[in-house]
């Protein structure tokens, strides 16, 4: 065997082991993470924890409300958001080469670096001021226009690298245009979007600030989108910054719980848009 | 047909003239909506405009008593701490989905996709008291003595080392940014037929050589991932200004405390009185706008250099 | 089952969701259904543990009322209530005449608790709480005084040994009550600081790192050795970190508990005046504690809504005399006698429509 045959086979043997390793630190660092949060937090997690409404410290309480109101609130957001979002995604893919195009392009590009604190002020000013009362239909529009970016740019990306051959075939086949993508590109793209939706997801259920401006925080089990709604966000954050230890240890509880929220419909998403073929 | 139906509907078909209407209305929402904040930013922001011109950009001054405000320690806080996150983040993701994609079995795939986009799903504000309570300590301990002894000659590692500054800022940015990046890297790695990998193969490549053709050919997705956790790492917040020292000064050693624009936007937005101060803030919002407007053109006009030059090694079938 | 049939199950159980919170949002309306009244509170912090206390305490004993406070800071609770998205404000600072005259319709002040502002340290070898003179306290967070073992410090304390080490100051990242109260007491007792810095929620302090909030500069106290910092007193003691006594105006070093903050508002209440708008630190108690401040929840004077006028006006009142006693097992300080006298009338003071609703 050459010398460069075996220089090239040995780079092959130590970048492919030098991927492994990457991996195994993203999943080392996501260990650490984990267990020091269920190290703080899963003495709090009972079943008491997840049903009841918060109470005084030195009383117990649990996130009962925060579970429901986030659930709610990222119903609200991704409702709006992930079908916007896959909208400018397949306009920008599809009609996406005059200057209008490029426009969109850039304006999401920069709305994916806003921070959500200038989101959730925004929307404060345009929804909460008019309204003169905080609801979580704002604090649902706040995380929808974080969820928006996202989802545009990788549906746009997933839907550009569907081979040619795919459209082709069924435009040969005499299927109008808005079918083809419709019925051949964004299925084939399903996955990739639907990684987008799950990080927009992800995303928007881990921010606090345009929630505390938007959505704000109740101690109450919600009755309707017009009125202030917990989450478990702003509960984490309440419980974070205060001096209690009971307190800390609900705050990192709830943490898992959220964590598990995401995950299960991380997979309920996986398993809907998976493919069989 | 007239010129205006040729227009809505080149293909003449109505479906296609409804749906292209509407993808354009949704993308004209988004347009109307960014606009919108744009405008407001700068409408908001006109008093310090005129009041401190251009030495805005230039002033390291932040005196909310004294009423004098100048935005490059923020500017200079933001671009390090971004720069040090991609620059520990995307090496790292991409090694990640390489490997999920090209080498790791199935069976082992998935769960491992899975464990990765969790670290997305952590708030914010528990990557800072994580943050505080282990990263900074560790780093304090462990790592940054270590970097001082070995770099200690660059004044990029010297000074006095407390494990609250811009190192530990874009550390924890960095694990914020990387289940993003390596997900969307991950999933335009699979979209690359397999052609290609067969191709590559057949000529005799060895695994890590079709690697690297899978990743030309996939280099505009992969900038768009890098963008996307760009913008991350720009906007982010809470889990940064709990371990970054927010200390508006610029210093060339990244174990020194810093501030970034979106830190100091969160800190001090809620609090601040006086007209001269709430326009600053929202002067320094405008400006982070256009940090991350000029990184992302400055990365699509990399990858559209690189696509250009190796535009013979052809995309997609 | 082919991609699209799955899709459209998916599609469908999403949209049955989204019926179940339409119906939600139906349900919404005015929001006060007959007999329930809803109120909601934002401000300060600071009494957050204490308020959220209040609210259960008296929600029990009245259960058709639900109140909700959040904590987002002092100029949040001043910006809301100014903006009229809340029915009551909390701020630890009292608002500036500025503030006051740019709101639509008379904010009133009323005192509910006090607190005290401490300081808190990370220094090996040293076995008893240190003392601090102000002069000394100024120097140190001006960056004059840089080490542990200055002559400074240790003639305050002849009997500890404390390290030559760096001192690493931790203050507060954002703006927060707790750093103008701390300001405030620091330009009281160094007209260099006062020059220098000045008195601010958000001042441009000369050293130090920022922590974020209460908590962050716990936290960085508790992980670094050699700092020293500035926090609420609930804070310090529960994360049983050593709090410092501090001499006084009257001479005297005081430890900073609950009594020795009363102490301070009542040795304060003459040159308190009517709208309670005050300063309380550095007071002339001879057991006064000198980093003590007052929290506030503001309140227009005529309340648009008569049924929640009512409601905030009793809340408030079995506040600052039922609400009173479950302050000291919380770590504040509860309202000195007179105080409590004025706090009732301007309670009384607030009307709607005329009439007035106590």
């Amino acid at each position: 065997m050459k010398r460069a045959d075996q220089t090239r086979r040995a780079v092959s043997a130590v970048m492919t082991s030098l991927t492994a390793l990457c991996t195994l630190v993203a999943v080392g660092v996501l260990a650490i993470i984990l267990s020091y949060i269920a190290m703080r937090g899963v003495s709090s997690l009972t079943l008491h924890f997840l049903i009841d409404s918060p109470r005084p410290v030195g009383e117990g309480g649990g996130i009962g409300n925060a579970i429901v109101g986030s659930t709610i609130l990222l119903l609200l957001s991704s409702g709006i958001g992930v079908p916007l979002g896959i909208a400018t995604g397949v306009y920008l893919s599809e009609f996406g080469s005059g200057l209008f195009a490029s426009v969109v392009r850039f304006l999401v590009d920069t709305l994916t670096g806003i921070p959500s604190i200038v989101t959730g002020v925004f929307v404060y000013a345009v929804i909460v001021l008019r309204m003169k009362h905080f609801s979580a239909f704002a604090g649902g529009i706040a995380l929808a226009l974080i969820m928006i970016p996202i989802v545009a740019r990788t549906t746009e990306e997933m839907i550009r690298l569907v081979p040619h051959s795919l459209r082709e075939g069924a435009l040969a086949l005499g299927a109008p245009q808005w079918r083809v993508t419709l019925g051949v590109v964004v299925p084939a793209a399903m996955s990739g979007i639907a990684t987008g939706a799950m990080l927009a997801v992800a995303r928007a259920s881990g921010e606090t600030a345009p929630l505390l401006f938007t959505a704000f925080g109740s101690r109450f089990f919600p009755r309707n989108l017009n009125e202030p709604i917990a989450s478990l966000t702003v509960q984490i954050y309440n419980y974070a910054i205060s001096p209690y230890d009971e307190w800390h240890a609900q705050a990192w509880a709830a943490t898992l719980v959220l964590m598990a929220l995401i995950l299960g419909i991380n997979i309920l998403v996986r398993f809907m848009t998976r493919r069989k073929f | 047909m007239s010129a205006w139906q040729k227009r809505l509907s080149p293909t003449g078909n109505t479906g296609d003239a409804v749906f292209r209407g509407a993808m354009f209305l949704a993308a004209l929402l988004v347009v109307m909506i960014v606009c919108a904040m744009i405008l407001a930013l700068a409408s908001h922001s006109t008093l310090s405009i005129r009041q401190f011109g251009f030495s805005f950009l230039t002033s390291r001054e932040w005196d909310p008593v004294k009423g004098k405000f100048g935005g490059l320690a923020f500017i200079y806080g933001t671009i390090l701490s971004s720069l040090i996150a991609m620059l520990i983040s995307v090496p790292l993701s991409i090694g990640i989905a390489i490997f999920l994609v090209e080498q790791a079995p199935n069976f082992l795939a998935r769960p491992i996709t899975f464990l990765v986009e969790l670290l997305a799903a952590i708030p914010s504000v528990v990557y800072g008291l994580w943050g505080i309570f282990v990263l900074a300590p560790f780093l304090r301990v462990h790592v940054e003595p270590a970097m001082a002894r070995a770099f200690g000659w660059l004044p990029l590692f010297q000074g006095p080392i407390t494990g609250i500054g811009l190192l530990t800022g874009g550390v924890i940015l960095a694990i914020m940014v990387t289940p993003i990046v390596s997900a969307v890297v991950r999933d335009v790695l699979s979209a690359v037929p397999n052609t290609q990998r067969e191709a590559a193969l057949a000529l005799g490549a060895t695994k890590w050589e079709t690697t690297i053709v899978v990743l030309v050919n996939a280099a505009p997705g992969i900038a768009g991932a890098v963008i996307l956790g760009l913008g991350r790492a720009i906007g982010e917040t809470m889990a940064v200004t709990m371990v970054i020292g927010n200390r508006p000064e610029i210093s060339l050693s990244i174990f020194q405390p810093s501030y970034t624009l979106a830190s100091v936007i969160a800190n001090e937005f809620t609090e601040a009185t006086a007209d001269i101060y709430l326009s600053s803030l929202v002067e320094l919002g405008l400006i982070l706008f256009l940090v991350t407007f000029v990184v992302n053109a400055m990365a699509r006009v990399l990858v559209w250099r690189v696509t250009r030059r190796n535009s013979s090694a052809g995309l997609a079938v | 089952m082919s991609i699209w049939k799955q899709i459209t199950t998916g599609r469908l159980a999403i949209f049955l969701c989204f019926t179940v919170v339409l119906a939600f949002a139906a349900c919404g309306g005015a929001g006060n259904s007959g007999s329930e009244i809803r109120l909601q509170g934002a401000g300060a912090t600071f009494p957050n543990p204490l308020y959220q206390k209040w609210l259960s305490e008296y929600g029990k004993l009245n259960t058709n009322v639900k109140i909700d406070y959040q904590s987002i800071g002092s100029g949040g609770g001043i910006k809301q209530i100014q903006a009229q998205t809340v029915d009551f404000g909390a701020s630890d600072a009292p608002m500036t005449d500025a503030e006051l005259k740019a709101t639509a319709g008379e904010l009133i002040h009323i005192p509910t608790v006090l607190g005290a502002v401490v300081l808190t340290y990370n220094l090996q070898g040293v076995s008893r709480p240190l003392r601090f003179s102000p002069d000394v306290i100024a120097d140190i967070f001006l960056g004059k005084i840089t080490k542990w073992n200055d002559p400074r410090i240790k003639a305050d304390n002849a009997d500890a040994n404390p390290p030559a080490a760096d001192i690493t100051v931790v203050h507060r990242a954002e703006a927060s009550g707790t750093s103008f109260v701390f300001t405030d007491y620091l330009a009281k007792v160094s007209p260099d600081w006062k020059q220098k810095v000045g008195v601010d929620k958000s001042p441009n302090w000369p050293v130090g790192q920022g922590g974020k909030g209460n908590e962050g500069v716990t936290g960085q106290i508790k992980q670094q050795p050699n700092t020293i910092g500035y926090v609420e007193l609930a804070y310090a003691v529960q994360n049983k970190l050593p709090v410092a006594l501090i001499k006084n105006a009257s001479g005297n070093f005081v430890e900073p508990s609950i009594d020795a903050v009363t102490v301070a508002a009542a040795a304060s209440a003459a040159m308190t005046p009517d709208d309670l708008r005050v300063s309380i630190t550095n007071a002339n108690g001879a057991q006064a504690y000198p980093i003590s401040s007052y929290t506030y929840i503001l309140a227009y004077r005529d309340q648009k809504d008569a049924n929640k006028g009512k409601t905030l006006v009793d809340f408030l009142w079995w506040g600052i005399h039922d609400g009173e006693k479950f302050a000291k097992e919380l770590q504040y300080a509860p309202l000195p006698d007179e105080i409590v006298k004025r706090a009732e009338a301007k309670i009384n003071s607030l009307t709607s429509g005329g009439k007035p609703l106590r």
